[in-house]
């Protein structure tokens, strides 16, 4: 936990020291490909296990669950906020 | 939703490719993915570090619009937490991690794949990396196709709230359309806090 959280703190500061260079202004298009790396990689550890793809409808349904009740739950606490604090700012 | 399908299909290429059981092994040990990740993660800190509008962004935040990134974080937990009591293979913790995803699936499945691995061997760390990955690929689905519909019950913060930390990129068009144009600063700002967080709300629940 502390190595990832740690390498991202040090790319910070590194970042922010080397702000000037143009260069780093284009990160975004090299995480996009590391990412697509990193689930490539993961898509070869998932397909090469047997129990994973023996289960996937299981795997997707607990997924879908967890998807559904997440959405569900910040949807409300948007109502919530929404109606608390922003609502009358919207009338004005 | 063109880039997504394009991440989509990069892991069904590598699924392919393992089930196929062509690959030598060395590929198969996770030691790459992890070295990978590092990298990016210092990329994902380079980015933020680096960026001009960071200063701004710092600025401009006022603590009432902190509520918007409140209401997901807290909405999200209690949800993720409250399905996980129903879950029987996975703690609620499990559960949390991959609710904490907050529709950021490319990082989240990738960091509980490599976290859970001491707790939980690498087999469970596989499955439950992979239950991220479709979950939060999910959420993100729902966001897009549930904006209307979120906005017309559940007020104009709702569309963003649902999007977690796709809301300063992905699902910003469809937010902007549905819960209206002066939202579109709240919108960046909600996915730029919720997308910061993810690293650490999903380290943090993997460690418990």
């Amino acid at each position: 936990m502390f190595t990832v959280i740690g390498i991202m703190f040090g790319g910070i500061a590194v970042g922010y020291l080397l702000r000037k260079f143009a260069l780093l202004q284009k990160m975004g298009k090299t995480i996009s490909y590391t990412i697509l790396l990193l689930l490539f990689l993961l898509g070869i550890s998932v397909g090469a296990n047997e129990a994973i793809m023996d289960n996937l409808a299981t795997l997707g349904g607990q997924a879908l669950l967890i998807a559904v009740a997440g959405t569900a739950g910040s949807v409300l606490a948007a109502w919530g906020v929404y109606t608390l604090f922003f609502k009358e700012r919207s009338r004005r | 939703m063109k880039g997504s399908l394009v991440v989509v299909g990069f892991f069904v290429l590598g699924c392919l490719l393992g089930w196929s059981g062509s690959l030598p092994a060395f590929i198969l040990e996770n030691d790459i993915t992890m070295y990978v990740l590092y990298l990016l993660m210092f990329q994902v800190g380079l980015s933020i570090g680096s960026d001009k509008k960071l200063k701004d962004i710092l600025g401009s935040i006022r603590p009432k619009l902190l509520l918007v990134p409140l209401a997901t974080i807290i909405g999200t937990l209690t949800a993720s937490a409250f399905v996980g009591l129903f879950i029987s293979k996975w703690s609620v913790f499990d559960c949390l991690a991959v609710g904490s995803g907050f529709a950021y699936y490319s990082l989240s499945s990738i960091l509980i794949t490599q976290l859970k691995e001491a707790s939980l061997g690498m087999q469970m760390a596989t499955e439950l990396g992979t239950i991220a990955l479709i979950a939060n690929i999910i959420r993100e689905i729902l966001a897009l196709l549930g904006a209307p519909l979120f906005a017309k019950y559940f007020g104009r913060l709702a569309p963003i709230c649902a999007g977690g930390a796709t809301t300063m990129d992905t699902t910003l068009p469809i937010i902007t359309r549905y819960s209206g144009k002066d939202l579109v600063f709240v919108s960046i700002f909600h996915g730029i806090i919720v997308d910061f967080t993810v690293p650490f709300f999903v380290s943090f629940f993997c460690s418990l």
